[in-house]
């Protein structure tokens, strides 16, 4: 389609070299649908550059491992693993550490507390691990979501020492570990009716209220059936219970919502939060300086 | 579908023939119209869904459970764009080219027409399996069993009436875009079988065992993944640039030499490469370097397609200012050349310690894809669309710019957005503070993404409004009306 035909066979019959106009250059002769071929050399720089890596890649194979062998491979004289370049990088983060990881080690949670470097170290730690491990769950910053408590305030459900802490997430919550916590909200649903559950919620509303609850008829009759029912985990007034994991129900703070409809589900249905055990999946190291960083998130006690 | 194969001496058939004396040729045109539109419906489709996944990073409730998930999605984007837009676009020129080029009708039309449906099949049946939770996980070679089998069958097919046409030209010399073609269809079917070996849980289960296993697993699927790329992104694709640059530049080839010397060297370097994607994984560190080594090695050989493309304009640069079909080839070569360099950039240990598994590697294809396949693809669709129906030329020069630009920006958006992000990514990853602790949790790096990921749906955007004013474009184009007698030089100088 380039030219017209008669040229084109005109050209190709009367002279061997067929060559191009606009560039002077030789074509190949060929012609395919009206494509013809430049009989141009390759780029001498092209050439050069390709042989240079070339080369390099040879030096490259006597100085790293390259080549299988019938017995192994080619180890290069450099000595190079990638598992040694990755014990050097770890031996450097190491080192970083050492002082005081060493002197972490050696401290129980008092002492660490007492001395700053240290205990700032720990709460790094503990902070990196919590964004990684925690956050899912508890939030970046540990604020929780419904479900999820709030690892800010003061309103433990187990302990909130640092010790605590520590076993709480060493055995973790209804997690399968042995030792975890395990105590149980049984469901009211079936034991009590629809309106005393209905005069309960009333009633457990009203505790977060404190002062300001007014006595409605409703709130009377509640107070009756928490009596009967609720006080022995939750304790006179809604104080909670720690050791069986009994929220307090006098404050303002709610896991799985305050409002009217999330209490009679939680007395109806009850409720089982799991929180995994870490014990396993974490290191000793870890697990301590979780613990002080969630200590120190501003609840810990 | 005979009446636009027979030749009347007018269309895209070459006029010289008749005048040498020679019988007139019947090419099947119509099978190349069909594999044009479908190339167009699965550009569009796989670009949706694209844009769809790149939302769904930046935004995840925009994950629909349990079918229209970014898990499900994303093999439905890869496959859409690389196996139905790409695929189509390749089966659809390499008929084209192969009958032009050897001067004779398809080996058989029927065995085309059977490629043609069979690959439609093939694309429905593969793309389903992915939105109900069907795969085999491994990247780029999803499909179950059942899908792959067919497959084969169909590409089998294809090889034979590739071959059969290539012996029957009517051409003493086999042109280069025809070894490129022959190139990706061989090494295709090889890698398509040997990746896909498995055997079914029953032959009424969807789902099936792989034969490989452990790192050898890994081996094999990026000795896979990385010569799809190879031979079907890049050799099939250069079969295409082969043919057509020279056609709508009217200039001859570069160099005869440069292309004998770099499709040779291509294709033997480029099957060494695949380790590449397992640096610093439990594969063996004498398999990662070779890997990285003939990473470096193909650099110059992947480049002799650029060059031998870009230098054919030779002589003919101006042709470059208002041609934006020229244009649309001649910027996809330049993608090309920044894909291949970065590529090899990329395999580097010191560089993919950094970049691996980070954005960095989705712009770096996307680079390649969206600039070097969609870019070569559009300008030869914008070649063949006149040219197959006959028409002056395209229904709008303008349309062709505004779709040429459009795209463009929107490259430009997704890759250096994801760029940024990557190098980002890659270092925020591997920051420890003085205490020796990492400074940042895998959270904070992905909020630290949400902008880039923003600015890639843009760009994804751009790129799809551009293609929707191809579709407007081509479909006037197929409605305006029929001209008389329109050699190929005519309809060019239109677009020109």
């Amino acid at each position: 389609m380039s030219n017209k035909p008669s040229d084109k066979n005109s050209a190709k019959n009367s002279a061997d070299k067929d060559i191009d106009e606009p560039t002077g250059v030789e074509t190949t002769g060929h012609e395919w649908d009206g494509i013809k071929e430049l009989n141009n050399p390759t780029p001498r720089w092209w050439l050069i550059v390709w042989m240079i890596t070339i080369v390099w890649a040879i030096g490259y194979w006597v100085v790293y491992p390259a080549w299988p062998t019938i017995n192994g491979h080619t180890k290069g004289i450099a000595g190079w693993t990638q598992y040694g370049k990755l014990e050097a990088e770890k031996a450097q983060i190491d080192a970083r550490q050492g002082e005081w990881l060493t002197q972490f080690r050696q401290s129980d949670f008092a002492t660490i507390s007492a001395n700053p470097e240290v205990y700032e170290f720990a709460r790094a730690g503990g902070e990196v691990a919590f964004k990684e491990n925690c956050a899912a769950c508890h939030g970046a910053g540990g604020e929780g979501k419904v479900g999820y408590p709030n690892l800010n305030d003061d309103d433990w459900l187990y302990s909130g020492t640092v010790e605590g802490i520590h076993h709480t997430l060493k055995v973790g919550i209804r997690s399968g570990h042995p030792e975890a916590h395990i105590t149980q909200m049984p469901a009211y649903g079936p034991m009590l009716k629809v309106e005393e559950i209905d005069d309960l919620a009333t009633y457990v509303i009203d505790l977060a209220k404190g002062d300001k609850a007014v006595q409605t008829p409703a709130h009377i009759r509640g107070e009756a059936l928490f009596a009967a029912n609720c006080v022995t985990c939750h304790g006179e007034g809604g104080v909670g219970d720690r050791n069986l994991g009994a929220p307090r129900l006098n404050d303002a703070i709610w896991l799985y919502g305050g409002d009217r409809e999330a209490v009679v589900q939680t007395i109806t249905h009850s409720r089982a939060g799991v929180m995994p055990t870490w014990e396993n999946r974490l290191s000793e190291d870890t697990l301590r300086q979780l613990a002080i960083y969630v200590h120190g998130l501003g609840g810990g006690e | 579908m005979t009446d636009i194969a027979v030749t009347s001496g007018g269309g895209s058939q070459p006029t010289q023939a008749t005048a040498a004396g020679l019988p007139k040729p019947r090419y099947n045109d119509t099978l190349i119209k069909y594999f044009t539109i479908a190339t167009l419906f699965w550009g569009i489709a796989g670009f949706l869904v694209g844009i769809l996944i790149a939302a769904q990073m930046a935004f995840p409730q925009l994950n629909l459970e349990p079918y229209l998930t970014f898990g499900r999605l994303r093999p439905l984007h890869t496959s859409a764009v690389i196996f139905a837009f790409g695929g189509n676009a390749l089966l659809g020129t390499s008929y084209h080219v192969v009958q032009r080029t050897c001067r004779t009708r398809l080996f058989s039309d029927k065995l085309g027409w059977f490629t043609f449906w069979g690959y439609q099949v093939f694309i429905l049946i593969a793309g389903l399996g992915y939105v109900f939770g069907v795969t085999q996980g491994l990247e780029y070679a999803e499909p179950e069993w059942y899908a792959d089998l067919w497959l084969t069958i169909v590409w089998v097919a294809y090889l034979i009436n590739y071959l059969g046409t290539l012996w029957n030209r009517q051409e003493k010399h086999i042109y280069v875009a025809n070894w490129f073609y022959l190139a990706f269809i061989v090494t295709i079917a090889i890698l398509h079988i040997v990746n896909n070996m498995a055997l079914p849980v029953s032959l009424t289960s969807v789902h099936s065992y792989s034969t490989w296993a452990g790192v050898q697993s890994a081996m094999i699927q990026w000795w896979y993944g990385h010569n799809a790329v190879a031979f079907f992104l890049t050799a099939g694709f250069l079969g295409m640039m082969y043919y057509f640059v020279p056609k709508q530049a009217n200039r001859p080839i570069y160099s005869y030499r440069l292309s004998i010397i770099h499709f040779w060297s291509l294709i033997f370097i480029y099957m060494w490469a695949g380790p590449h994607h397992l640096i610093y994984t439990s594969l063996p560190d004498w398999a990662q370097t070779l890997g990285m080594t003939f990473s470096i090695m193909l650099w110059m050989p992947s480049w002799g397609g650029m060059i031998n493309g870009m230098m054919s304009l030779s002589g003919a640069w101006h042709k470059l200012r208002d041609d934006p079909v020229l244009q649309f080839m001649i910027i996809a070569l330049a993608f090309y050349g920044i894909a291949t360099f970065e590529g090899p950039l990329l395999s580097i240990k010191a560089v993919n310690s950094l970049s691996h598994y980070t954005e960095w590697t989705v712009g770096h294809v996307h680079a390649g894809v969206l600039g070097w396949n969609g870019f070569i693809t559009f300008g030869a669709l914008y070649y063949l669309v006149p040219n197959l129906w006959k028409k002056k030329g395209m229904y709008s020069t303008k349309l062709i710019s505004v779709h040429l630009w459009v795209a463009t920006l929107g490259i430009v958006l997704y890759i250096t957005s994801m760029w940024v992000a990557g190098i980002m990514q890659g270092l925020m990853w591997r920051a420890y503070n003085e205490m020796g602790f990492l400074t940042y949790s895998f959270v904070e790096t992905v909020e630290a993404m949400k902008p880039y990921y923003i600015i890639r749906i843009l760009g994804g955007v751009l790129y799809l409004t551009g293609a929707l004013v191809m579709v407007y474009n081509v479909w006037k184009t197929i409605k305006s009306p029929q001209s008389e007698s329109v050699d190929a030089n005519a309809a060019k100088s239109e677009v020109a």
